[in-house]
């Protein structure tokens, strides 16, 4: 009952949530402060702006999919951590597929939003590229997360649907940014 | 199941999903490149932006699931009404932790800078910004998580599948929106 009475009362929701936010937080300052550091490049070029809230998103959205399908994989006694796992393969693919299949896309709405709103200074193909480049690097990083924290947390006999899903949120939160910045430096 | 058809089927279910919330991204995406003028004025600003979208995720996301588990347990009624002490219990806890993980997170934001030796915002410029936005962007979100996970509920939707993808999608337009107004707003009080 104690435990029922916590789980439906302000303090005890704010008292297991609060310290989470803050670990969280303390991440995603780390990948503001990368945007801080090229905020001149993104001002320069509005479309490459447009485009960072997408990118944190997809990147996010990305992993929590994957995490949240490793997961229920995990707790049917589906999913092995061996390299020939069908399930882990298939995942990973897809994961892959779906990041080759929106990342242009995405590269081409930011560059047609942007067009219609207030004129652009980067050509559409350049664009794109940074959007292609940066999704694929996102989805092999996504994969990678995933994987090793679904396996950290099954070493260490923790729920993965308490851990993995946030933290690999909130890291491929911050590699969406470090990518987004790398391509940028390369490609434009 | 052989490679081929676990990855047709994650494919196919996790593309219109994450289809929607590019489209949410690309608009939120439009306000951010519209921001530039206030994104000069505060220095530290985009400091704060991924950290400010994520919490919007994690905490209303988390007020989805759990309305949405209360729902499947028949703990709680899909019904608008501010007499149910545990709905009213989630969203209290819910726009408590939004709103000061995001004061939290501009004085974090501060610190940081001042420690790297970036130039940054007086500290009540961008606590008052960040308490601001938060704030009405947690109101927006409670409101479009409620309904969105009560309603379908109601016609028979799984509220588990509806509140993540309503949350990212809403999230990052709503974050950027406000934080949007909140700056505007700061700045014409005098702050900054």
């Amino acid at each position: 009952m104690a435990e029922f009475a916590s789980q439906w009362s302000v303090s005890g929701i704010v008292r297991t949530m609060f310290p989470i936010l803050i670990v969280l937080t303390a991440i995603e300052l780390g990948s503001g402060l990368v945007l801080d550091t090229f905020e001149g490049t993104l001002l320069q070029y509005p479309s490459l702006l447009v485009l960072v809230p997408v990118t944190i998103g997809m990147a996010g959205n990305l992993g929590s999919i994957l995490a949240a399908r490793f997961s229920t994989a995990f707790h049917l006694g589906l999913l092995s951590f061996a390299a020939t796992d069908d399930r882990l393969a298939g995942n990973a693919i897809a994961t892959l597929a779906l990041a080759v299949t929106l990342f242009p896309l995405v590269g081409a709405g930011a560059w047609l939003l942007q067009t219609v709103i207030g004129g652009t200074a980067l050509p559409l193909r350049t664009v794109v590229l940074v959007a292609l480049v940066s999704g694929s690097l996102l989805a092999l990083l996504a994969i990678v997360v995933t994987t090793v924290t679904t396996y950290a947390a099954y070493r260490f006999e923790l729920d993965p649907d308490d851990v993995v899903i946030p933290v690999v949120t909130n890291v491929c939160d911050v590699l969406g940014v470090v990518v987004l910045f790398g391509a940028v430096r390369v490609l434009v | 199941m052989t490679v081929r058809e676990v990855a047709l089927e994650a494919y196919r279910e996790a593309l219109p999903v994450l289809a929607l919330s590019a489209v949410g991204g690309l608009f939120a995406g439009v306000v951010l490149g519209g921001m530039d003028a206030e994104l000069q004025d505060v220095a530290g600003l985009l400091v704060l932006v991924p950290a400010l979208l994520a919490t919007r995720g994690n905490v209303y996301g988390s007020l989805g699931a759990r309305l949405g588990s209360a729902l499947h347990q028949g703990l709680i009624d899909p019904r608008f009404s501010f007499d149910d002490d545990r709905i009213n219990a989630a969203v209290t806890a819910a726009l408590a932790n939004g709103v000061l993980i995001s004061g939290v997170a501009a004085v974090m934001a501060v610190a940081l800078l001042a420690l790297v030796g970036r130039p940054s915002a007086p500290l009540t410029t961008l606590v008052a910004i960040a308490l601001i936005a938060g704030f009405v962007s947690g109101l927006l979100l409670t409101i479009a998580v409620v309904s969105v996970v009560f309603v379908g509920y109601r016609r028979g939707l799984n509220p588990d599948t509806l509140a993540g993808p309503v949350v990212t999608t809403t999230g990052d337009v709503v974050g950027i929106a406000t934080l949007l107004g909140a700056t505007r707003l700061v700045l014409a009080l005098g702050g900054g």
